[in-house]
């Protein structure tokens, strides 16, 4: 059996921040090490207030060769932005 | 520099009408800045490169914690004592980082640390000279990371995404390292004849093996080309060797002390201090395994990896264990 400790990515949200940001990863036996061992690496400079980790097998990634067939599309609908429309501006703001 | 002596694998730069289509295109993306990330295609001979220097660079910092360590109990105050514990926990954080970008090549860190043990990977030939008094953990602060921050920060742009965001984080650290070892210097070097004098000492003994940690002269080193071609490397090793000197030198004039070198000298015509060469021979031979405390640094890593092995496993069992239990209970 392979003996070396998974590893875990680590996400932490910030003192103001909105979500959950990937920072680093780390191997640890469990997930409860996984916690402390990324508190003592990653916030060790007030850098978060909440800690997310995920064993890294639990994660999949788009690939770079689907660039095209997963972005493009967003490309060719420009009236999804608000500013696609134009509004009179006698209208007012909106 | 904590990665010196990187023999770039393969057989030289290749011209554009050389190139497959694959690494015609990765050297176009190379060239108009864009960063590699793990997923991307990349020559074998670049991730191989890249698993030497970042492999390298984070044993560096693993095995550079020895030297630091060796003087933790010995702290003339209790302040001085908190700031280095915090500094050594520090580079035990930046080793971490670092593994984790070389395993993003598709290595594993048990892999890496094995090729440190069994000597097949190198660690920077700073960390094989010895602390021999208080001053020395000023100087090494001072010096050795001043000397890894003048290669750091402009590794931050080198071309290997994971490798670069690494050194961003790693920078922001390593300032406070530098800080605070000129601190120690500054108090030495004010202090009583004796302190001033134990600065001085540090002085003499560590600073031709910081210039060295830039790597051999751009004369010898065959593999620059290459790493600079790929951007993972961005400046040669003289030019920072140069770069670092300019800066040290006034800091140590500062501190009122002599930087050991009797032909260095300000060239008003270059712009820069001219200063003599270290001993290469030295350096080679620190690499190979012959320097002041390279035994003692690896007895010291294998005999921590070897008495640690039923801790490590411990935990696994006890962490595979708890899984099954949890698994039952669902």
């Amino acid at each position: 059996m392979n003996n070396e400790w998974p590893l875990w990515e680590v996400f932490i949200r910030g003192q103001h921040g909105m979500s959950h940001r990937h920072v680093g990863s780390l191997h640890a036996p469990d997930a409860e090490m996984a916690i402390k061992n990324a508190r003592d690496v990653y916030t060790r400079r007030n850098e978060g207030v909440s800690i997310w980790v995920v064993e890294a097998a639990n994660i999949a990634a788009s690939s770079p060769s689907q660039k095209g067939p997963l972005y493009e599309p967003s490309e060719s609908k420009v009236y999804r932005h608000p500013t696609f429309f134009d509004i009179p501006d006698d209208v007012g703001a909106m | 520099m904590y990665a010196q002596m990187i023999k770039t694998a393969g057989t030289g730069v290749k011209d554009s009408s050389e190139m497959t289509e694959q690494e015609r295109h990765f050297q176009d993306r190379i060239d108009a800045g864009e960063k590699i990330e793990p997923k991307d295609w990349m020559p074998e001979d670049y991730r191989a490169t890249l698993i030497r220097q970042i492999g390298q660079h984070a044993h560096s910092e693993i095995v550079g914690q020895l030297p630091e360590g060796n003087w933790i109990t010995r702290a003339p105050t209790l302040e001085r004592k908190a700031i280095l514990l915090a500094k050594v926990q520090d580079e035990a954080g930046h080793g971490l980082y670092l593994y984790c970008a070389a395993e993003t090549l598709g290595v594993s860190r048990d892999e890496l640390t094995e090729m440190l043990l069994d000597g097949r990977m190198k660690y920077s030939s700073i960390f094989n000279y010895p602390t021999l008094n208080w001053a020395d953990i000023g100087a090494v602060g001072w010096l050795v990371d001043g000397a890894a921050i003048m290669n750091q920060v402009p590794l931050q742009r080198t071309s290997y995404g994971p490798y670069s965001r690494a050194m961003i984080r790693i920078c922001k650290e390593e300032s406070f390292h530098q800080r605070q070892g000129y601190d120690i210097m500054m108090k030495m070097a004010q202090g009583t004849a004796a302190q001033k004098a134990m600065a001085q000492d540090a002085l003499n003994r560590l600073w031709f093996p910081s210039l060295m940690m830039f790597g051999p002269s751009d004369k010898e080193s065959v593999h620059s080309t290459q790493s600079m071609a790929w951007g993972i490397k961005i400046n040669t090793n003289d030019e920072l060797r140069q770069k670092f000197v300019d800066q040290t030198v006034p800091q140590a004039e500062y501190l009122g002390l002599t930087v050991p070198d009797e032909h260095l000298k300000w060239n008003d015509a270059r712009g820069h201090y001219d200063f003599s060469e270290p001993d290469w021979d030295e350096f080679f031979d620190v690499l190979r395994g012959n320097g002041p405390c390279n035994k003692d640094r690896m007895a010291a890593r294998n005999t921590a990896w070897d008495d640690g092995k039923w801790v490590r496993d411990g935990l696994l069992a006890h962490a595979r264990k708890k899984n099954v239990s949890r698994m039952a209970a669902e």
